[in-house]
This record gives structure tokens, sequence and C-alpha cells, in this order.
């Protein structure tokens, strides 16, 4: 693995504890003293399916010139991704009665308790040999203490990367657990009449800016996926005239690989949590059967058999078990096995037809689509074991759930009824917390499916 | 699309009470342009080059069959002609799925050709599931057009 990998997990450490590092491609974080010590822990327990946000002051960061500039929109895409979790309730500016630059220097706890701020987060914005220094500290209004103090230097061009990486240690150090905002989305942008679409590839951060097209629509592409670790996506291309196949995307090069030696279609890759084999779905005649594909040796084993139709197969985070869907049963329902094939149960029993099972990064979870049965379509989460279903959100037609890497949220895509002529379609990408709050389109240039959240990049 | 339809509808129907080759000639001399015997205006004019199915089905249903037999039978005529079948299907399902279920029914389409006498090395499949609706409505009439089998001369 490259150890310059910007999704190297370790990296976050250094970030939270009390040394100097690189956080990210030429992101250095430093700690800043505090001026008293917070025992640490979560303030709010999350887990509950709806709990009152945290009240949270989010001045801009103070500077001078373009620090000024930067520091404003660094704050306003802080308090945009705390926000939109549905877990923070920023608040409003106009309350405010420090001014910014004073709060900089030392916060007024009495003035950010009287307009309700439970938490405050105050920085400032140097310009540093033609890069930045972004100093932030997160308060706690009550006892008047500080949370976290940190420095970032990055080149300027890196702001975004720095408020979503301060977003993530605020929500750390409030929730008690990991966060959300640095990380990115891959998925397939659509464009055109639809009996003559054009899928490419496109790569956004998961609040739908940076966006950036990975293929070029020649051919089109579906389902990507992010490897857990390196910076490699596998997917579904049309670039063999003779049969769609699943391919190996490096992000960095762009280089493209066709992954195993099958006779058929493969389709519904898979990373598993090592990231040392891809699982997919492969056809032979009419039959689709799931197999495990080593990346080093690239030898391939069969996983299922028989005469059904197996395909998007998803690895428990543990690595241990394998959730599929598949019609072997008379219509599609979703399976658990091993992960080497054996033991296979059922485990959806709900109404109507289950797709697209994803398990959740928490292990906890496998969130799926539902359709038929006299409804609509759902997106829905249920437990590995099959109890406990409950629907997140329905419609005319949705599918595709993927959860972001606390597994507290999940993205999938939403797509309207069209009338003869194929007007009013539209297909989106929409997120919503794992109670069924909290659902918001996330804006993209054109219509958009297929969404495959990224792990944590730092 | 929906005339293009009922003039497939419409030929298929002459073709199955007269020879096809007749018809073709006639076809090609009825107004507009010559359709090369052999081609795919061919096989769409005089044949039919689609099939049909029910809802989640890769079954050929016994309406559909007279199509892929004549579709045989034209191949046989043609002898050097190859053909892809694209299995397709409705957009009430998940992309995944409906890219196996549109290559089960290309090859369900293909089992029968083969069965009525075409060498299995002159067809290929590939599935585009849900992809590339022939009718783009999203209500019941539309989506029987878009769970087909469509053969494709190459």
């Amino acid at each position: 693995m490259n150890p310059d990998s910007p999704f190297a997990p370790t990296r976050r450490l250094v970030l939270m504890g009390a040394g100097a590092g690189l956080v990210a491609p030429g992101i250095f974080a430093t700690p800043l003293p505090a001026s008293a010590q917070q025992p640490q822990g979560a303030v709010i327990d999350i887990t509950r399916a709806r709990t009152d946000p945290i009240p949270i002051a989010i001045p801009d960061l103070a500077g001078a010139g373009e620090g000024a500039r930067v520091g404003r929109d660094i704050a306003r895409v802080i308090q945009a991704n705390l926000r939109n979790s549905g877990l923070f309730r920023p608040v409003d500016r106009q309350a405010f009665i420090q001014t910014a630059e004073a709060a900089a220097q030392t916060p007024r706890f009495q003035d950010w308790r009287v307009i309700g701020a439970q938490a405050l987060v105050t920085g400032r914005v140097l310009e540093q040999g033609g890069g930045l220094r972004v100093e932030f500290r997160l308060w706690d209004v009550l006892p008047e203490t500080q949370l976290q103090g940190t420095a970032f230097t990055a080149p300027a061009a890196q702001w975004r990367r720095i408020a979503h990486m301060i977003s993530d240690v605020i929500y750390e150090r409030l929730l008690g657990e990991k966060g959300y905002f640095d990380t990115q989305v891959v998925y397939v942008s659509e464009t055109g009449p639809r009996d003559r679409r054009t899928r490419r590839l496109a790569i956004m951060d998961q609040d739908g800016e940076n966006n950036r097209f990975l293929t070029d629509g020649r051919f089109a592409a579906l389902t990507p996926r992010f490897h857990p670790t390196q910076r490699r996506i596998a997917f579904m291309s049309y670039q063999d005239r003779g049969q769609p196949r699943v391919v190996l995307f490096d992000l960095d090069s762009g280089s493209q690989q066709v992954l195993g030696n099958f006779p058929g279609m493969t389709l519904s890759p898979r990373f598993s949590p090592d990231g040392r084999s891809v699982v997919l779905s492969a056809t032979r005649g009419g039959d689709a059967n799931i197999y495990i594909v080593d990346l080093g040796s690239r030898r391939e084993r069969q996983l299922t058999s028989g005469g059904g139709l197996d395909v998007s197969p998803c690895f428990s985070p543990d690595g241990s078990q394998i959730v599929f869907n598949s019609d072997r049963g008379g219509d599609q329902q979703l399976y658990v096995m091993d992960a080497g094939g054996g033991n296979v149960r059922r485990i959806s029993f709900g109404r109507g037809r289950y797709a697209t099972p994803v398990w959740s990064p928490r292990g906890d979870l496998i969130a799926f689509t539902r359709f038929g049965g006299g409804g609509g379509f759902a997106i829905g989460v249920m437990r590995p074991d099959g109890s406990g279903e409950r629907i997140l959100s329905e419609g005319w037609q949705m599918e595709g759930p993927t959860f972001a890497p606390n597994g507290r949220v999940l993205m999938f895509y939403r797509e309207t009824r069209s009338d003869s002529r194929g007007g009013g379609y539209s297909s989106r990408i929409v997120s919503i917390d794992i109670a069924g709050f909290n659902e918001r389109p996330i804006p993209t240039p054109t219509d958009a499916t297929d969404p495959a959240w990224s792990p944590l990049l730092s | 699309m929906k005339t293009r339809l009922l003039g497939v509808a419409a030929l298929a129907l002459l073709a199955a009470c007269s020879n096809t080759d007749q018809n073709a000639s006639a076809t090609g001399g009825g107004g507009a342009g010559t359709i090369r015997p052999g081609s795919q205006e061919d096989l769409v004019a005089n044949v039919g080059d689609r099939v049909f199915f029910d809802f989640d089905s890769s079954v050929i249903r016994a309406d559909q069959r007279p199509v892929l037999q004549r579709q045989a039978e034209w191949m046989g005529r043609y002898s050097d002609v190859r053909v892809q079948v694209e299995g397709h299907t409705d957009e009430r399902g998940t992309r995944e799925y409906n890219l196996a279920l549109g290559q089960r029914r290309a090859n369900s389409a293909r089992d029968v050709l083969v069965a009525s006498g075409v060498n299995g090395a002159r067809i290929s499949t590939i599935s585009y599931g849900k992809d590339r609706p022939a009718a783009l409505g999203s209500d019941e009439a539309a989506w029987a057009q878009n769970r087909r089998a469509v053969t494709v001369v190459q």
C-alpha cells in the first residue's frame, strides 16, 4: 500500500493526538496549546433515533485581506456540514455579540452563553509563504474550556479540505464518534435523452463541491465503488463491445484494467474490507453467480452456484460474511453467506422484492432497496439477521444506498416518473440519516445515479 | 416508436402468411428506399427484430416464439449474417439485478434461435438492463415494450 495515500487511516490519529504531522498530501496539522484540559467523551448519544441538535456558534475565522475571505469561506463550509448532519444547530450570526476577531483572541463566554451557544468555534487564517496557516479552536461554552486546538498549514487551494477536516474534528469531539465530512462520492453522471444516455463516472466532495468527471462518456460506466484504502475504484464498463466488464480505475493515473478473465458479463463489484480482493457477479449463459477475485494473484473463486441470478454482493466490515441479492427463491430477496460461500441463509421476509444490500461500516445494519408488493420503491435498513426492518424513505423509484464511513448517514438516488416522451424524468442523489430524518438533495451538475461514498480521506 | 412497432407487427403478419423474400422486394420497391436483403432493416421490416417478456420473467412466451423461429429461418437464408441479441428490462427494478435479468432474456432468445437450427457461434448476447428503454414512459404500456430481447445484425 502506498504510504502517502490520503486514505491511510492512521493519519487521523495525528490530527486528534498530541503530535504534529502530515494529515493529507500538503496538509500539516499541529496542536494548539489549550488553556485548560478537558476530559474527552461523547456529549450526547446519537444512537438514539432523534436528539436535539447541539447549538453551536461558528463566527468567521479572523484574518486580514485574503485571509479574511478564506476565513469566511471556511466558516461557511463548516456551518453547512454541521447543519446538514442534522445533529448541530448553528446559532444565527445576527445574534452574535462578540466580534470574530475578538473571539479569536479570547472568547468572552458570557457573550456566547446568552445567545444559546453550547459550543463555539474560533480561529484565524494567516497567509504564509504562498500557503495558508489555519488556526482553529473548539470551545465548550458552559465550563469555558477548550476542547480542541489545531493549526493546519497547507497550500491555499486546500482551504475547503481543511474546512472538512475541522468539521470532522468538531463532530468527533462533541459526539464521540468519527465524522464523515472529509470524504468524496463517486457516482454516474447521466446526460441526454433517456433512451440514448451518456453515462460518465464523476467524483465530488460529499457536499457536492469540486465535481470532476473521470470518464469521457464514449463508453457507458455504471456502479463505481471505492477501494477501502487506496485511490482506486472498481466499476462496470461497456468499453469492450463484446461484454460489459468490471474494470479497476486508478484515480491518480487514470489507468484502467479489466478485472478477471470471465467468459460472460461481470457486474456489481465491491472491494473486500482489507482491499485485497473484489467480490462480483459473473454471468454464464442465463445465470449469474458470485465470485471473488484476488487482486494479487488474480485468481477467481466461485462462491455461489445454481440456476438463479445472484448479484450485488457486499462484505460485512469484518470480512467474515457477504450479503447478496438472489432470485433463487422465486423473486429477489437478500441472503447472507459466509465469506467462503457456505452457510447461505435468507434474511429478508417483508412485502415485495429486496435488492442492492450494503453492509454498514459499523456492522450493525444492512441497507437495501425494497419495491413491489403493492407499494412503490423504498430505502430501508435491517439488522444483519433480518430483524428490525425500518423504511427510511419511499417514492416513485429509488435505489442504490451507500453508507457514510461512520455508518450514520446514507446516500441513494431518487428518480421521478416520466411522461410518454421521457419528460419530467430526473435522477438525483440524496442523503438521509439512518433514523430516516434530514433527507436532502446533493447538488450535481447533471442527473446522477449510483453514488458510492469514500472512506474518510484523512 | 409506437408507429414503428405497429409497422413491425403488420409486416410480421404479412411475413407469417407469405414468402418473406417477396415481401422484402415488395417493401424495397414500395418507396422508402431499397432494403438490402439480410440487413437489420430487412429483419425489422420483414421478420421482426424483437420479442417481449412478462415482468421479471425470461421465459419466451408462446406468442413470441414464432418471431424467433422466423428469425432463425431468416438467418438460415443469410448464412453469413452474425447477430447480437440485446437483453433489456423495464425500469421497475434495480440496475444490477436488471443487468443480470437482461442477460438471461438475451440468453433465452438465443437458446430458441439455436434450437431452431442457427449455429450458436453466429450469436452473441449482451445486456443493457434497464438503461436503454425503447419506450420512454413510466407506465405499463411503455414497460411492456421495454421488456424485450432485440436481435441486431452485426
